[in-house]
């Protein structure tokens, strides 16, 4: 299952251009954004300006036509500089929506736009504070009014709309009542923000435990214009769908580079630290975890490989996807974990940055799907075990 | 105008060098380009694309130099010449690497040269002026600012801290210093367009160039790292007595007088 020597090759002169982007912004500028909770405008331009936001992109629309492999790098790349990819991840994939269930119109007017940075899609609008990860239940309604759909409704942890231009919103347009199925009636919208908010839209940001401009959203009559619906009316869950395989490689990356970072400093202090006349690294007790956590990022990245592949080939890769998820988010969270350990009290004091490091890898447990969804799918899909919910 | 950019391959001094049987580890050591062709690529490109012309840089050595090239591609250089030595010699020094650049560039008519003031390797400084000595043509070297108006280049060059400002003519060759410019990184668009353009490949055969007129003249006796830093030590007790024992151990220990 080895990848093609030239393909080695280009993966690795991604890595090395993503370094130095990132090389720029060090420990101390992810330190200062996380203390007052603030955005990194400036790393996300660096990044949108060397292009690699746009990596998915096709070459057609000002993108670089790339597939889920190389854009799984160049996340992984981000979170193993000890920078968060989850400022801009969005930007990469979101834009999958339109490219995939877009008329040739929206994605002439967007995608490009898109590719340069000018516009930014980087808003996912699905959670509901009633309904959570019962996402067909979804109370949020859209109304079809002559040229426009009237939208009311409730959303929350919805990530860098204080940052974004545009938003995908899902919604459902015809009652539960009114279909066969839950998952039908659905549809997808995408909403322009910087004219909604205001005008029946109000953001309110969500404080967090780990910086991640997430926000609430009160929609009271929100005017969208009908163009804006993205495909067809009421299959807005299936396009969502389509794109969580894409999402669940990326975020999997964001953690193997995570554990990446976490491992090296770990063993670096464990090396450096000499206490009782030996560092500690010298202690089973110390060695042996940060050896486990190591063993795991590596297998984790297998799975994530293999997800990619299957991904870029067209190939069906729902389980691989999901695994890579679940077993790259464990293996983060282990190292992170592993190496709060081993820095004794000098984890929690924050010019380590381990405490933040820790902090962000863990929403990746919840968010963007929850570690028990992903055995569920498993049990169901893959093992044909009834559904369980 | 028609600009040429002289590359080296070094592995890079802020990661970990080993050195064992009187070598360079070579597994395991990262390599990049020399951080001072980085700036000549970077000026390179910013005259082309202010004066029209082409970019096309030169190295020389093995296959694996071929990934220093690419970038340099990726950065917006035009064509990439890779001379590869690697079956004809074992040893190059400044004299064969100068040898063999100026018998390539010869016959190119180049406007601009351009390299890095020293390779962080060797550290000679000494390839660049070779080259334009063999080419019969002017060099300026650690410069820090290029201004060029028809045939005429202005340039301050930097001279130990202080800067000198001069005026030459074109054809010329110039070495960098730091300060020139920021070196841009590839762009994502960057890369994939280098993956189009040219990167050839000549051997010595090519240039007519018999080996044994570029045999390295110098050799190396050794090679070995800076002797490990050991803890100061500090004196403690009355006044008198420190200098009392500074004095004892600089005559006992130090041996200085
Ligand atoms: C920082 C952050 C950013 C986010 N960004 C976005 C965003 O941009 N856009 C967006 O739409 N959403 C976003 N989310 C929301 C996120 O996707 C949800 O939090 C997540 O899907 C879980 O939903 P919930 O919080 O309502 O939990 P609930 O659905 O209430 O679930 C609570 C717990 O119960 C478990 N659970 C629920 N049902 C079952 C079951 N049947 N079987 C087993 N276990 C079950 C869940 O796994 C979870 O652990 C974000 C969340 C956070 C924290």
């Amino acid at each position: 299952m080895l990848l093609a020597d030239e393909k080695v090759a280009f993966l690795e002169e991604l890595r090395q251009s993503v370094r130095a982007v990132c090389k720029a912004f060090s420990d101390t500028y992810w330190r200062e954004i996380d203390e007052h909770q603030a955005y990194p405008t400036e790393f996300v331009k660096a990044l949108t300006d060397a292009g690699f936001l746009a990596a998915l992109i096709p070459e057609e629309y000002g993108g670089s036509g790339l597939g889920i492999t190389e854009a799984s790098v160049i996340l992984e790349e981000i979170n193993r500089s000890g920078g968060n990819s989850g400022a801009c991840h969005a930007q990469m994939y979101t834009m999958g929506t339109i490219l995939r269930h877009g008329s040739d119109n929206q994605k002439r007017m967007y995608l490009p736009k898109i590719a340069d940075g000018s516009l930014r899609l980087q808003a996912f609008g699905v959670t509901e504070p009633n309904t959570g990860t019962d996402t067909t239940n979804l109370k949020t309604t859209a109304v079809r009014q002559g040229d426009h759909y009237i939208v009311n409704g409730q959303k929350v942890f919805i990530s860098r709309t204080e940052h974004s231009d545009l938003m995908i919103l899902l919604v459902r347009t015809t009652p539960v009542e009114q279909v066969t199925k839950k998952s039908e009636g659905l549809s997808v919208l995408l909403v322009d923000l910087r004219e909604a908010v205001g005008n029946g839209l109000e953001i309110r940001p969500i404080k967090t435990m780990m910086n991640h401009s997430t926000t609430e959203l009160f929609i009271e009559n929100l005017k969208v214009p009908v163009e804006n619906l993205i495909g067809e009316e009421g299959k807005g869950f299936r396009y969502i769908l389509d794109g969580m395989n894409a999402e669940r490689i990326l975020i999997a990356s964001e953690c193997i580079g995570d554990g990446r970072w976490f491992i090296e400093r770990a063993t670096n202090y464990a090396n450096d630290r000499v206490i009782f006349n030996r560092p500690i690294s010298q202690n089973q007790g110390i060695q042996f975890p940060i050896a486990r956590a190591f063993i795991n990022i590596e297998a984790a990245d297998l799975m994530r490989v293999k997800a990619a592949q299957l991904f870029d080939e067209g190939k069906s890769c729902g389980a691989e996807a999901n695994m890579s998820k679940l077993l790259a988010a464990d293996a983060s969270w282990e190292a992170a974990n592993v190496t709060l350990q081993t820095h004794g009290g000098y984890g929690f004091a924050t010019e380590y940055d381990i405490e933040r490091k820790f902090k962000e890898t863990r929403l990746y447990q919840v968010a963007p799907i929850s570690t028990n969804l992903i055995l569920s799918f498993v049990g169901e899909h893959v093992l044909k075990m009834p559904k369980s919910y | 105008m028609n600009i040429f950019v002289l590359v080296k391959r070094t592995f890079d001094t802020e990661e970990k060098i080993v050195v064992t049987g009187g070598a360079i580890q070579e597994d395991g050591a990262e390599f990049i380009i020399n951080p001072y062709d980085e700036y000549a690529i970077e000026e390179a490109i910013q005259v082309r694309d202010a004066q029209g012309g082409e970019v096309t840089v030169v190295t020389l050595g093995g296959e694996d130099a071929e990934k220093q090239l690419r970038t340099a591609l990726a950065m917006g250089a035009d064509k990439a010449v890779l001379i590869n030595t690697e079956d004809d010699l074992d040893e190059l020094d400044q004299f064969s690497a100068a040898y063999i650049l100026a018998e390539y560039l010869k016959d190119k008519e180049a406007d601009l040269i351009l390299g890095g003031n020293v390779a962080i390797d060797g550290g000679s400084g000494q390839v660049g002026p070779r080259v334009a000595e063999l080419l019969g043509i002017n060099y300026v070297t650690t410069i820090t600012k290029l201004e060029i108006d028809g045939k005429t280049v202005k340039i301050v060059r930097d001279v130990e801290g202080d800067s000198e400002v001069l005026e030459a003519e074109l054809p010329l060759l110039v070495t960098a210093q730091q300060g020139l410019n920021e070196p841009r990184y590839p762009s994502l668009p960057g890369i994939m367009k280098a993956k189009k353009k040219p990167l050839e490949e000549l051997e010595l055969d090519d240039l007519d160039i018999d080996e044994d007129d570029v045999k390295a003249k110098t050799t190396t006796v050794e090679i070995y790292l800076p002797a490990q830093k050991v803890a100061g030590r500090v004196l403690e007790g009355d006044l008198s007595d420190q200098v009392k024992e500074l004095v004892s151990l600089l005559h006992s220990e130090a041996k200085v007088v």
